[in-house]
């Protein structure tokens, strides 16, 4: 009898630790954060609960510009990576052959590099007066005071460059999985190459473009390492807004609602897509990533 | 870490259309060049880190090319504030994947192998990790940190990295637990092996690809950081931090030779595991 117990309370004290850990430093810590976005105060009278709903309503009116930005920015950055890794993924899947391991192996190779000092890579490379600009400045082919850095296109240049990884990875894996049977078969009953990518390949792969674009999706909308590297006084994301609330502004109970708006937007999407895929697949997906 | 463990498959299927059409360049031209020139931008920001760590700058800007030296893989340490940063993140990341690794693969075995009251949640619970921004996640920690008076340090730093660390352990153990065949384990019990016994010669050796795969991401996720770190590191500089903070006034070489010399290592230790991975078939 103490050994059937024992196997029953198996998974739970397998799970507890780890359960414990994610429920006390996520789970519980979201809630304190929901609890201080409705407070109201300052840091040196300290803050008091009165439940000011009205937190949200003004962070959303003081801030709008940066969501609203942050969005687009996000959105332009996953469809960029879309485009540009559709192409990659699908030549390594079907015409990688012996090499589709390396293939892949290189497209990973910014992983290998710290996030921050890619992205100030970029901002050594775009710089005014840097390898890229000053050659071109010296040609006359742009005037002396172009500028790439401190504009929207480095900001969203910076995002798919760091993200685009999380969306080969996926779309490979999906379009991996295709039977090339399928094609076969395609090209067998007289489909042209045109269709069978229409018919067959493309609605194959988007479990993965799905998976991708929220892998993409979501870091890229709400970061601020690119657009504080790179990026200007006109190009500040909603990331950057949450990062001075807290730190320079000391309104916790502002970036605390800020943080909650994009949070709750962005999850919601999230699980959306969850529903329409499974979230094992999207789960899975992660992991690959 | 799915790139090594995808050679398996990878001998598989030689057949693959296109190949067959003789004359023609599998692919068409577009899509090879495509790719290469992708992978050309992928690698450039980190070919100009490399060749950057060896020119031979005077001032304190590494700006323009100014010839070759090696002087700054001799005074890679001459920065203390730098180095002190290199010796937390690397003594952080351990910490981290030694934790995060050993709770997550608990977590995943659970998971994978048992159908218990809360796994659903669970599940759910790991996903929303996962998916949450990871401002949301740093924010919600210091919110919680600050609500309780914890100052926030190297230990602050530890716990969030293993808060976010543990889900993709979780998930890459349970892919390889749920996979398993359980009949061994209970071959193992009917012979008189007690469960440790099972657990360290059946069950570990079969889930430890997934286990080890973990354990690597983890390492990696915590070394690189930025964002969650930085919202509970109170005064602690890890590396991604530092370099964040000088990034407006220009970047020492130093770093640029410690980025080259953690990607080396990174790109060995991942060659090497490829390669005795297709040795071993």
């Amino acid at each position: 009898m103490h050994g059937r117990w024992a196997a029953r309370l198996a998974p739970y004290w397998l799970a507890l630790p780890g359960w414990l850990w994610l429920v006390l430093f996520f789970v519980i810590p979201t809630f304190v954060m929901l609890s201080i976005s409705t407070q109201t105060g300052d840091i040196v009278n300290g803050f008091t609960q009165t439940f000011h709903w009205q937190n949200y309503v003004d962070g959303w009116n003081q801030f709008s510009t940066q969501f609203i930005r942050s969005i687009i920015y996000g959105l332009i950055a996953t469809v960029l990576c879309l485009l540009i890794s559709f192409p990659v993924a699908y030549w390594i899947a079907f015409f990688g052959g012996r090499h589709k391991s390396s293939l892949l192996f290189l497209l990973l190779l910014p992983f290998f590099v710290s996030f921050v000092i890619r992205t100030q890579s970029w901002n050594f490379i775009l710089s005014d007066d840097g390898m890229v600009l000053s050659p071109l400045k010296s040609w006359g082919v742009v005037p002396q005071d172009f500028h790439i850095l401190a504009t929207n296109v480095a900001v969203i240049g910076g995002l798919t460059y760091n993200f685009l990884p999380f969306m080969v990875l996926p779309i490979y894996v999906a379009l991996e999985r295709i039977d090339p049977a399928l094609l076969e078969a395609s090209a067998d009953l007289y489909g042209s190459k045109v269709t069978a990518l229409r018919r067959i390949v493309l609605p194959l792969s988007l479990p993965g473009v799905f998976a991708g674009v929220l892998l993409t999706f979501v870091p890229a909308t709400s970061d601020y390492v690119n657009a504080t590297i790179l990026g200007g006084t006109n190009t500040t994301m909603i990331g950057n807004v949450i990062q001075t609330e807290f730190f320079t502004n000391l309104d916790y109970p502002t970036a605390a609602a800020l943080s909650f708006i994009l949070m709750a937007g962005l999850l919601i999407g999230v699980f959306a897509y969850a529903r329409a895929l499974g979230t094992d697949d999207v789960l899975d997906m992660a992991g690959a990533g | 870490m799915t790139v090594l463990e995808g050679q398996e498959e990878e001998e598989r299927a030689p057949q693959r259309p296109g190949r067959g059409r003789r004359g023609r360049r599998p692919g068409g031209w577009l899509l090879p060049i495509w790719s290469w020139l992708v992978i050309f931008w992928l690698s450039l920001p980190i070919i100009v880190m490399i060749i950057f760590g060896f020119n031979n700058t005077t001032g304190k800007f590494n700006i323009s090319w100014q010839g070759f030296t090696l002087r700054w893989y001799q005074q890679l340490f001459a920065i203390p504030d730098l180095t002190q940063s290199l010796e937390n993140s690397l003594t952080i990341a351990a910490i981290v994947t030694i934790i995060a690794t050993a709770l997550g693969t608990l977590l995943g075995l659970a998971l994978g192998r048992y159908r218990f009251r809360g796994s659903g949640s669970t599940n759910l619970i790991m996903f929303a990790n996962i998916a949450a921004p990871e401002v949301v996640l740093g924010a919600a920690l210091l919110s919680l940190f600050l609500l309780a008076g914890v100052p926030r340090g190297y230990l602050t730093i530890v716990i969030a990295q293993v808060m976010f660390c543990i889900p993709y352990v979780a998930v890459t153990v349970r892919a390889r637990a749920a996979s398993m065949d359980r009949s061994l384990e209970e071959a193992s019990r009917d012979l008189g092996a007690g469960a440790y016994t099972t657990f360290y010669k059946v069950t570990l050796p079969m889930i430890f690809p997934g286990v080890m795969a973990g354990a690597l991401l983890t390492f990696a996720l915590s070394i690189d950081d930025y964002i969650i770190t930085s919202f509970n590191a109170g005064s602690t500089v890890t590396f991604p931090l530092w370099v964040f903070g000088v990034s407006r006034l220009g970047v020492p070489p130093q770093v640029n030779v410690m980025g080259t010399l953690i990607f080396a290592f990174g790109v060995l230790l991942a060659v090497s595991g490829a390669v005795s991975n297709r040795r071993r078939k």
